[in-house]
C-alpha cells in the first residue's frame, strides 16, 4: 500500500522536484522547502512564478516577479543567477552545461554556464521556453507559433507557424517533435524533420501540464476529466490515432501529470487534490493520495520511481511512497 | 465556498495620455481607503510610488482561433492575473491601466472568455478618463478615444477647469451621444470619491442596472439638443430624473455630433415573449457581434415576476433574473445597443416583434 507523508505549507506550490533524492517544494511566495532529515527552508525569488529542475547540475532554477533567476542546489543553497529588469520572469527551463533559458516580456534569454547572457527579442511576448534534448537549442512558445534559436551559434532562428496563442512548450525526449499548449484548449505539435503539423484538440480546459513518458513513447497531458496520453511511437506522432484516457473521473479535472522515470505509468493529480498512478498498458489505477485542500499543481517522481512528491494550489504538499 | 466570495474585483482604467489616469491611479495607490490594490500597467511611467504590486506587462492582444474576429483577449493579463492569484492574500482588488491607444474590448473579454481568469476574478467596471479640453481633438484623430467612451461604465470628465461652461456642456453632450448608459462625473485633477470608480459592480447582473437609475432613462436626443435642467457639481452622478413624458423615438444618432462614429440604439417595449426574445438576441449578437461594443437591458417577460437583466460585449451575452418587479413599477422592457453600423430600424422592428401579443 502506498503511504503518504504530508507536508503542509502555505500558498501555491509551483514546483515539486527531487534533488539528490531529497524532495523540494518551491512555493509562490518564493520559499523553497525540502525534507532532508527534517523540514528545512530557503528563500529564492520575491514572488516565484516558474521553476524547473536542472538534471545536469541537479539543482532547481526559478524565475519570478522580481525579474530574477535563482538556482537552488541540493544542499538548499539559493543563489541569484541573473536579473532581467522589472518585468516578471514567467517561464524558465534548464539545458546542457549549466545553461538556463528564461522569458520576460518580449525577450527570451539564455544564460550560459559561464554566466554570459544572450537575449533573443521577439515581436510578441515569450510565453514559454524549453531546451531541446540534444545540443544548444531552445524553443520559444509565442503568439502564432514557436521559434527555435541556436544560442551557441549565430544562425538564424527557425520559425514554426500555427495561428493562435501558444503558451507552453516541450520537446520530445528524442528531439523529433515539438509540442506547444495553446490558449484555446489544445496542443499543437510539429515534426521537426519536415515541419508536419499535429493537432491535438478536444480538451474541455487549458492544458497546463505535459509530461513525456520514459523513452518519449507517450505524452501525457492535463486539461480533461482524464489524463490524455498521446502515442508518439510512430514516425508521424499521434496523427490519426486516439489518445489513451486514463483515470477518468466524472466530477473533477486532471490538473497535473508526471510520467514514471522507467515504466509506462503516470502519476495523475486532480483538481480536488487526489493523486493516482495509472498504467498505460491496461489502464490499471492505484490510489496514491485521497482528495485534499487544493488542486494538484506540481508532481515529480524520484530517480528510482518509488516516490512521488506532490504540491497543491493550497499548499497541502507531501510525498507518496509507493512501497509503503 | 461560493465563487462570489473568492472572486477579486477588477477595474479597468482607460483614457488618453494626459487625461488624468496616472493622477487617479496615484490616488488609488496612496489614499487611505483600507483596501489594497494590485495594479497592472503597460509602463511604470509616472507612477511615483514604489509598490511590489505594480506589475509591468506588455499588452498582448490574442485573437482566439475560433474564426470570430471580435473574440480577442489580452494574453498578458491572463498570465499576470494567474500569477497574482497564486498569492491572493496580498491584495483586495486589481486595477488595470491601459495605454491611451488601447482597445478596451480585449481587456474586458479576457474576463469572460478565459475560464481561469473568470473563475478567480470578476470585471467590476470600465472607467474612461476624458480630458474635457482635448476630447474634440482626440475624437478627430482617433477611433480609440471614442471606443473607450463607448465601452465605459463610468466616464470621468476631467480637467473641467480648463474649459468654459459652454464647452463643457458640448463635451458632455458628445460623451452622452457616444454612450447614453454610462455614469458621467465632472472633475478637476481626477478629484472624485474613489467609490465612484471602484467597486461599482457594473458587470454584475444583479447590481449593474440597479445602482444606475440613469440607465436608459435619458437615452434620447434631448441630451445634445439642450442642457439638463440644472448645473451639475463635480460630485453629481446625474442620478436625477429627467422629466420628459414625451414619446421616445428610438433612433440612432451617429452623425449628430461631429467626428462620432459610434451610435447607440435604445429600444423600449412592453412585456416580451421569452420564446421569441432569446432566439432574437442570440441571432442579433451572432450576426451583429462585431459591431456591438456593449449592450445592456432590462426585460419584462410575460408571466415572470422578476426583472430579467442582460448585458453583452460583442458576441458575448449574459443574462439573469435580477429581482422581483416592485409594486407599481411599470413592467416594460428596455435595451440599449452601443456600437457601429447598427440598423436601428431593423433592431427596433425585430425587438418589438418579440413582445407578447397582448402588449400591443
Amino acid at each position: 500500500m502506498p503511504t503518504v507523508a504530508p507536508l503542509d505549507l502555505d500558498g501555491h506550490c509551483v514546483a515539486a522536484v527531487f534533488l539528490n533524492d531529497v524532495p523540494f517544494f518551491a512555493m509562490a511566495d518564493g520559499s523553497v522547502h525540502r525534507l532532508d532529515h527534517g523540514h528545512k527552508t530557503c528563500h529564492a525569488n520575491d514572488g516565484l512564478l516558474c521553476a524547473a529542475r536542472d538534471p545536469a547540475a541537479d539543482r532547481l532554477v526559478t524565475g519570478g516577479e522580481d525579474g530574477k533567476v535563482f538556482a537552488v542546489t541540493a544542499d538548499g543553497e539559493a543563489t541569484e543567477l541573473a536579473s532581467a529588469g522589472r518585468k516578471w520572469i514567467s517561464t524558465i527551463a534548464a539545458g546542457p552545461q549549466g545553461a538556463v533559458a528564461y522569458g520576460s516580456g518580449r525577450s527570451a534569454y539564455v544564460r550560459f554556464g559561464d554566466g554570459k547572457v544572450k537575449e533573443f527579442s521577439h515581436p510578441r511576448s515569450v510565453e514559454g521556453v524549453a531546451f531541446a534534448p540534444k545540443g544548444m537549442r531552445i524553443g520559444v512558445a509565442r503568439y502564432n507559433g514557436a521559434t527555435l534559436h541556436f544560442p551557441a551559434a549565430d544562425s538564424r532562428p527557425v520559425e514554426l507557424e500555427w495561428a493562435g496563442a501558444h503558451t507552453g512548450i516541450t520537446f520530445s525526449p528524442d528531439g523529433n517533435f515539438l509540442v506547444t499548449s495553446m490558449q484555446e484548449n489544445a496542443l499543437h505539435g510539429w515534426k521537426l524533420a519536415d515541419g508536419k503539423h499535429m493537432r491535438m484538440s478536444g480538451y474541455p480546459a487549458k492544458v497546463k501540464s505535459m509530461s513525456w513518458s520514459a523513452k518519449g513513447r507517450w505524452l501525457a497531458s492535463s486539461g480533461a476529466p482524464a489524463a490524455i496520453v498521446w502515442p508518439f511511437q510512430a514516425k508521424d506522432g499521434p496523427m490519426g490515432k486516439a489518445p489513451l484516457e486514463l483515470g477518468t473521473r466524472g466530477n473533477t479535472m486532471v490538473t497535473c501529470v508526471a510520467c514514471h522515470p522507467g515504466e509506462d505509468v503516470a502519476a495523475i493529480g486532480y483538481e480536488d487534490g487526489m493523486v493516482i498512478a495509472a498504467r498505460f498498458a491496461d489502464a490499471k489505477e492505484v490510489l496514491l493520495r485521497r482528495p485534499g485542500k487544493g488542486a494538484i499543481t506540481a508532481m515529480a517522481w524520484d530517480a528510482n520511481g518509488r516516490r512521488v512528491a506532490f504540491g497543491s494550489a493550497e499548499g497541502d504538499c507531501g510525498i507518496v511512497d509507493l512501497a509503503g | 465556498m461560493s465563487e462570489a466570495q473568492t472572486q477579486i474585483p477588477v477595474t479597468v482604467l482607460t483614457g488618453y495620455l494626459g487625461s488624468g489616469k496616472t493622477t487617479l491611479l496615484n490616488r488609488i495607490l496612496s489614499e487611505n481607503h483600507g483596501r489594497r490594490y494590485a495594479v497592472i500597467v503597460n509602463e511604470f511611467g509616472e507612477i511615483g510610488i514604489d509598490n511590489d504590486l505594480i506589475v509591468e506587462s506588455d499588452e498582448e492582444i490574442y485573437e482566439m482561433n475560433n474564426g470570430c474576429v471580435c473574440c480577442t483577449v489580452r494574453g498578458d493579463l491572463i498570465r499576470v492575473v494567474e500569477g497574482l492569484m497564486r498569492r491572493p492574500g496580498r491584495f483586495d482588488a486589481i486595477v488595470i491601466e491601459t495605454t491611451g491607444l488601447a482597445d478596451p474590448v480585449p481587456v474586458a473579454q479576457t474576463f469572460f472568455m478565459d475560464d481561469d481568469v473568470r473563475s478567480r476574478t470578476r470585471l467590476d467596471a470600465v472607467v474612461a478618463l476624458v480630458d474635457a479640453k482635448h476630447l474634440p481633438l482626440r475624437l478627430k484623430d482617433s477611433r480609440e478615444a471614442e471606443d473607450q467612451i463607448a465601452f465605459a461604465d463610468v466616464v470621468v470628465l476631467n480637467k473641467t477647469d480648463l474649459v468654459t461652461p459652454e464647452e463643457l456642456r458640448a463635451v458632455e453632450a458628445t460623451v452622452r451621444a457616444i454612450n447614453p448608459a454610462a455614469t458621467i462625473h465632472r472633475t478637476t485633477r481626477a478629484g472624485l470619491p474613489l467609490s465612484d470608480v471602484l467597486d461599482r459592480g457594473a458587470f454584475d447582473l444583479k447590481r449593474a442596472l440597479e445602482n444606475d437609475p440613469h440607465f436608459l432613462e435619458a437615452q434620447d436626443e434631448h441630451d445634445h439638443d439642450h442642457d439638463h435642467d440644472h448645473e451639475c457639481g463635480p460630485d453629481c452622478d446625474h442620478e436625477h430624473h429627467h422629466h420628459h413624458d414625451h414619446e421616445h423615438h428610438d433612433h440612432a444618432h451617429p452623425s449628430a455630433i461631429h467626428d462620432v462614429t459610434v451610435q447607440s440604439v435604445s429600444l423600449r417595449g412592453g412585456e416580451m415573449d421569452p420564446k421569441k426574445f432569446f432566439p432574437w438576441i442570440e441571432k442579433v449578437t451572432q450576426l451583429e457581434g462585431p459591431n456591438i461594443l456593449r449592450l445592456k437591458g432590462i426585460l419584462a417577460f410575460k408571466g415572470d415576476d422578476e426583472r430579467y437583466v442582460v448585458q453583452g460585449v460583442h458576441m458575448i451575452i449574459e443574462g439573469d433574473h435580477q429581482r422581483a418587479w416592485r409594486d407599481g413599477e411599470k413592467r416594460e422592457s428596455r435595451l440599449v445597443f452601443i456600437g457601429r453600423k447598427l440598423d436601428a430600424e431593423r433592431l427596433r422592428n425585430s425587438f418589438e416583434a418579440c413582445q407578447t401579443a397582448t402588449a400591443h
